[in-house]
């Protein structure tokens, strides 16, 4: 596969490191009431959609940055990517 | 019919006229007690032992493809209890003991193989851990024997003993591991079921559950409604597509698994042999090729195909060990779905929804579990108890803080 980086173009997924589902960028309040359940959610469940997956992929062996990929899982066809600090602004975190 | 020396005899003699198919081709009932979803070892497993075992009736097992289409006819066919952790030893020797006397129960060839599983070991950490995985085995009633360098060096000379980074120092043998003809194992147990009046039914999709006041009363089909006392899931791959019907979120990733083979060779590799520095393993099967495996390819995917890199990480880590293979041709490749569950261990339980049961999670260790995991989840479909070997299987355990996580990877499910 290859990831097409916004900053340095089109890499090899293997220079990158795989996270998994996108919204792991928002880790909960652990001081919010129901935190247990909230942290429970976030380590532990996940959609896991066939289809389109919003993901993070890490560029190691690059520029160190966080992507996030919008690939399908059925295909392995990468159609959007994105520097996860954008979109962490975007969604409403502060970094 | 029964299968034996003497039908084959009498069959040659009369023209091979009077073989019958393995199992009908029935039309799906409106309402069954025990409707197993999937098709695949694991459910064809299931309702084989609700027949025979828990001597259930009125049983369906939905396929939305043909039976054995999916990751029973795409694995490495082996077979092993060679675990660490008490959540898992009792439950993968329970499966073995199954495995040794499988074909005389359901009377059907499969080629099961016991011929040895060898990890290698590389450095003085490694050996240490082997050894005490090898205790914890004993102590669990399976077999485990330390081998020094001599002694892997009769049984496997053509080994590269002397790599400059990962020599072989030893390894862990399991004789009683081995491998088994995979596809024979989904043919008998659907032969098996089927003789016990178990309907099989290919072609038939589920697409919805059905569930009022919080109870599942059936599926509904590519070929309509099918009503169930209850249902069993037991599609691992496509887990997280089918609960969430049931609006379970699971704690599962589906990722592909690659394996490959090469042309046939004459008979060179005598068992199964691990690679201990990376994650590497092969064996050779009846036709002859050298049937190899290693690390997934890391990413979520539904695809049944994976990538290149993996290809060349897998045949650097062969090379490492087994020069020989340098000389074979690759035949195939191919990629499995994967249910990789958050700790690397399976999941057979009931869930919220009464009369809905789970089994999945199996990550790539679901063919060897095939017997115990259909044993022990017709057991709790039956008794809406675990059995014995299985109560660590719970899908609350990670809620609960009690992962089996023989790796200690972590919640990283590309990891284990």
């Amino acid at each position: 596969m290859i990831i097409n980086h916004p900053l340095l173009g089109p890499c090899d997924a293997q220079e990158f490191t795989y996270l998994g589902d996108a919204s792991l960028l928002h880790r909960p309040d652990g001081l919010a009431d129901g935190a247990a359940q909230a942290f429970f959610d976030y380590a532990y469940l996940r959609d896991n959609p066939a289809g389109l997956h919003r993901e993070l992929w890490f560029h190691e062996q690059g520029d160190r940055s966080w992507l996030v990929v919008t690939r399908d899982t059925l295909t392995h066809e990468i159609t959007q990517v994105e520097l996860a600090s954008n979109v962490a602004r975007r969604e409403g975190r502060s970094r | 019919m029964r299968y034996s020396g003497f039908r084959i005899f009498k069959e040659a003699l009369t023209g091979h006229k009077g073989w019958t198919p393995a199992w009908r081709d029935p039309d799906p009932q409106p309402h069954y007690d025990y409707v197993i979803v999937g098709g695949g070892g694991h459910g064809l497993a299931t309702a084989y032992y609700l027949a025979k075992q828990f001597r259930q009736s009125r049983i369906a097992v939905l396929e939305k493809g043909w039976i054995g289409g999916g990751n029973v006819g795409r694995n490495t066919t082996i077979i092993r209890s060679n675990y660490l952790l008490d959540g898992n030893e009792p439950f993968y020797e329970f499966s073995l003991k199954l495995w040794e006397g499988l074909e005389q129960d359901f009377n059907y060839n499969a080629m099961v193989s016991q011929r040895g599983i060898l990890n290698l070991y590389h450095s003085d950490a490694q050996r240490d851990a082997f050894i005490r995985r090898g205790n914890a085995m004993i102590l669990h009633g399976a077999d485990a024997e330390l081998l020094d360098r001599a002694q892997i060096r009769r049984e496997y000379p053509f080994l590269d003993f002397d790599n400059a980074r990962f020599p072989i120092l030893g390894g862990l043998a399991h004789r009683r591991g081995g491998t088994v003809r995979h596809d024979a194992v989904a043919w008998g147990y659907a032969r098996g079921a089927d003789q016990r009046g178990v309907d099989i039914i290919q072609n038939c999709a589920v697409t919805g559950l059905r569930i009022e006041n919080g109870r599942c009363t059936g599926v509904e089909t590519a070929r309509g409604f099918i009503g169930a006392g209850k249902g069993g899931v037991a599609v691992a791959g496509n887990s997280s597509r089918l609960m969430a019907m049931a609006g379970m979120r699971l704690p599962i990733e589906s990722h592909v698994l690659q394996a490959f083979v090469t042309e046939g060779l004459k008979p060179i590799l005598p068992g199964v042999i691990t690679f201990g520095a990376g994650h590497f393993y092969c064996s050779q099967s009846d036709k002859g090729g050298l049937v190899f495996g290693g690390d997934l390819d890391g990413y979520n995917s539904y695809a049944q195909r994976g990538n290149l890199p993996i290809i060349e990480d897998v045949a650097a880590e062969a090379m490492a060990i087994l020069p020989n293979l340098g000389r074979a041709r690759l035949l195939r490749s191919w990629g499995g779905v994967m249910d990789m569950s958050m700790d690397g261990s399976p999941i057979i339980d009931r869930t919220p929804v009464e009369g809905l049961y789970f089994n999945g999670g199996w990550c790539y260790g679901g063919f060897k579990a095939t017997p115990a995991s259909g044993w022990c989840f017709a057991h709790l479909l039956t008794t809406d108890q675990p059995h014995p070997t299985a109560t660590a299987y719970r899908i609350d355990r990670f809620a609960r803080g009690t992962m089996i996580d023989e790796k200690g990877v972590g919640a990283q499910p590309n990891r284990h």
